[in-house]
């Protein structure tokens, strides 16, 4: 039935207009890992792309490159072709369970700590804290009327702002190509229009998500935050508020008695930091991204007043449930949801490994002709004709020595390289190429007792005897 | 609005709607989503503006860009035909028989034959140069009626076969129905088959084929390229191998046409396809 059960509600209600957050500068263990994280991250971000690795002449010498327009991405020691870019899904697979795994441990360290989003807001805000000051002086420079000391500042934070935002973008182009010449090219205008174009997109997007859009981003665009619920289990750590123990909360004077009433002073300090404006008290949400600054700003007051710290700690909801009766906490690592996630996780990392470990770097393929599928020759002998590929993945020019069997009496011969009918021929392949090479194949009729047979093409590497087979079919009436 | 009803378990708005006894909850969305909303119904008018958006009658509007698809991709083609101008060229001064020893040239112009191939030769030789049964030779064979060395199978495919052109390929063989018996032209068939180690060998068809074939087939019956007669000492037969189809050829002679390409096709297109073909794999 669809009948209203009240009158609509006025449309306005439909949208909520976004409250302007001001974090609050607070101190302490967990703000000290947000910096740490930061750093760390940022380093990495900006420093990677400048990492050098030799490689020898003709390759480049990035240690990490993504090369689209080669076909190449490069990974210190490791060198990837397209066709194995299931290296990179691999990867991609690693970091989701990681995700898991970490969230299912320790709630959102991710969204709190690590992600770009966390990580540039953060630095973002410190940005306009240098400027505008913190949260009272941000909230009274909002409400103050334009004057020429305001539109400095702001036009200080924008500039600030957008310079990060650029530094950001213009980092991010650096993985695609050699970052000392790209940097050169760059700056005396020299570099494609991509260049400048992704460096314009990443620089507008850093700008807006990071200076603007902030816990938006996490609370409406995010799906992260949606899922991450299934995750948890009441052992998972999160940012929790002992209700048991702060209600009835209330204002309290220095050395005031906290007999029959709770430890919570209600001073708003732990909205007051919160990047996503979340009041804590209200148990896990979906806003909160798991930052622990409000931990960090409890723990800053419980002292003042003589309370035990971590009225909101970073702990679990068994563990909440545990000491509110009195019971020792156990931190449990050990569940089927954390087994199962270590276990996916060391068998994709595992299959991995082997597969990088054990991959070859030449490869043969053959296409065989569609048209025609066989060639009747004056002598009544029948002819396939093949396209070969052979892959030389090395960074050296090789020579292979291509046979085929499987056919008795099967000869070949291959135009520009083989005139003659012959049972073997040798083949030059580039360094870090591909060859192709149209081959012809020869044999009796009567050798195929009437019917298709398979035929198999064997590439012998000639400088360390390894043989790669492809096997295809050799086609007759 | 004074009756909004809470939900009792979230503390949430309800919208006042109902299905089946749920309630939906307002969440409101952000409002700057909707202003996103806004911005992007902004944006497509501003495509209206710029590129072609309205039809008319006749004609449509055409935006202050000027913008074609068709324009676009026609000035792809002139960047592609610049491209290839360097490669035509050389291709226009070297004779065949230099290209296909070339190997970069030979890259190029089996990569052009191939597409001119598939626009004009596929409907009869078929893909790969396959050929067809009943007259359409196969082009990937080491059996030529006219040569393959490159610059005999150039000339066939610019002056054609039987074509009406004045250096076309042409060649007739007599109708023998009108001068031997039935019965001769049936021993005659045995012994063609014999020479490819098939039909009987006798003492008449051995007489016959030396009073009658031997002028144009040669003593062994391996033809001549010259005069376009085929090889009767192989596997491949054009028009069909066995000794009916034989007799019915010496009886009444069927002779195919192939058109000439010369004027339809630019030298150099023509170059490109006799190398393509030549490289199907029975080049001489």
């Amino acid at each position: 039935m669809n009948e209203p059960s009240a009158v609509a509600t006025s449309s306005s209600l439909l949208y909520a207009a976004r409250e302007e957050i001001y974090p609050r500068k607070v101190k302490g263990t967990f703000r000290r890992l947000k910096w740490a994280a930061l750093i760390v991250l940022l380093g990495l971000y900006y420093g990677a792309p400048w990492l050098r690795w030799d490689r020898g002449a003709g390759a480049p010498d990035q240690a990490l490159l993504v090369d689209m327009p080669g076909r190449r991405a490069y990974f210190f020691m490791i060198e990837i072709w397209p066709q194995e870019v299931y290296y990179l899904t691999g990867l991609l697979i690693l970091a989701a369970i990681g995700l898991f795994l970490i969230t299912a441990l320790a709630g959102r360290v991710w969204c709190g700590f690590t992600c770009p989003q966390t990580v540039w807001t953060d630095l973002f805000m410190w940005v306009e804290r240098l400027i505008e000051g913190d949260r009272p002086a941000r909230m009274a420079l909002d409400r103050a009327p334009l004057s020429p000391a305001k539109a400095l500042k702001r036009t200080a934070k924008h500039l600030a702002w957008l310079g990060l935002a650029f530094a950001t973008g213009g980092a991010w182009i650096m993985y695609f190509a050699d970052a000392p010449t790209l940097l050169r090219e760059f700056f005396v205008g020299r570099a494609s229009a991509e260049v400048y174009g992704f460096t314009a997109l990443f620089t507008a997007t850093t700008y807006v998500l990071a200076g603007f859009a902030r816990e938006q981003v996490c609370i409406y665009m995010c799906p992260w935050p949606r899922i991450q619920g299934a995750m948890f289990d009441e052992h998972s750590l999160i940012v929790t508020y002992e209700d048991w123990r702060g209600e009835p909360r209330g204002g309290a004077k220095h050395g005031q008695s906290f007999e029959g009433r709770g430890h919570c002073v209600d001073c708003g300090l732990c909205v007051q930091v919160c990047p996503t404006g979340v009041d804590i008290r209200q148990g896990l949400q979906m806003a909160c991204i798991g930052c622990a600054l409000c931990v960090d700003a409890c723990n800053s007051i419980m002292p003042r007043f003589g309370l035990p710290k971590n009225l909101i700690a970073y702990d679990s909801i068994a563990n909440q449930a545990a000491r509110m009766k009195g019971d020792p906490p156990r931190v449990r690592w050990l569940r089927p949801r954390t087994v199962a996630y270590t276990a996916i996780l060391l068998v994709v990392g595992a299959a991995m490994a082997a597969g990088l470990v054990g991959r070859t770097r030449a490869e043969v393929h053959v296409i065989a002709d569609r048209a025609p599928l066989f060639v009747r020759l004056s002598d009544g002998d029948l002819r396939n004709g093949y396209t070969v590929k052979i892959l030389n993945m090395e960074r050296a020019d090789k020579e292979f020595r291509l046979e085929v069997a499987g056919i008795s009496g099967a000869t070949l011969t291959i135009p520009g390289f083989v005139a003659e009918e012959r049972t073997a021929a040798a083949l030059p392949v580039k360094a870090d190429s591909v060859g192709t090479f149209r081959v012809f194949v020869r044999a009796r009729p009567d050798r195929l007792e009437g019917r298709a047979r398979e035929i198999v093409f064997a590439a012998t590497d000639e400088s360390d005897g390894r043989a790669y087979r492809r096997a295809n079919v050799f086609n007759g009436p | 609005m004074a009756n909004v009803e809470k939900d009792t378990v979230t503390g949430t708005d309800t919208t006042g709607h109902q299905w089946d006894g749920i309630k939906e909850l307002n969440n409101p969305l952000p409002r700057w989503w909707l202003y996103v909303l806004y911005a992007t119904i902004v944006w497509s008018v501003g495509y209206w503006v710029v590129y072609p958006a309205w039809p008319s009658l006749s004609s449509y509007t055409k935006g202050v860009l000027g913008y074609s698809s068709r324009a676009e991709m026609e000035k792809d083609v002139a960047a592609a035909r610049k491209a290839q101008e360097s490669w035509r060229a050389k291709l226009a001064a070297a004779p065949i028989a230099e290209i296909v020893k070339d190997k970069d040239l030979l890259v190029y112009a089996t990569a052009g034959g191939k597409a001119v191939f598939a626009e004009n030769c596929q409907p009869c030789h078929g893909a790969g140069g396959a050929g067809r049964p009943g007259g359409y030779p196969v082009l990937a064979d080491d059996d030529w009626l006219w040569g393959g060395a490159p610059e005999e199978i150039l000339a066939t495919v610019r002056f054609g076969v039987r074509s009406g052109h004045k250096d076309a390929r042409a060649s007739e063989m007599p109708r023998f129905g009108e001068q031997l018996k039935a019965d001769e032209i049936r021993v005659l068939a045995d012994h063609v088959l014999s020479l490819s180690g098939k039909g009987a060998k006798s003492d008449t068809g051995v007489k016959l084929f030396e009073e009658n074939c031997i002028a144009c087939h040669g003593d062994d019956g391996k033809g001549n390229k010259d005069l376009g007669t085929p090889n009767l000492a192989d596997g491949i037969w054009l028009l069909g191998g066995t000794r009916e189809t034989i007799a019915a050829q010496i009886a009444t002679p069927r002779h195919g046409v192939m058109p000439a390409w010369e004027g339809r096709l630019d030298p150099v297109a023509l170059k490109m396809v006799a190398a393509y073909i030549h490289a199907l794999g029975g080049g001489k």
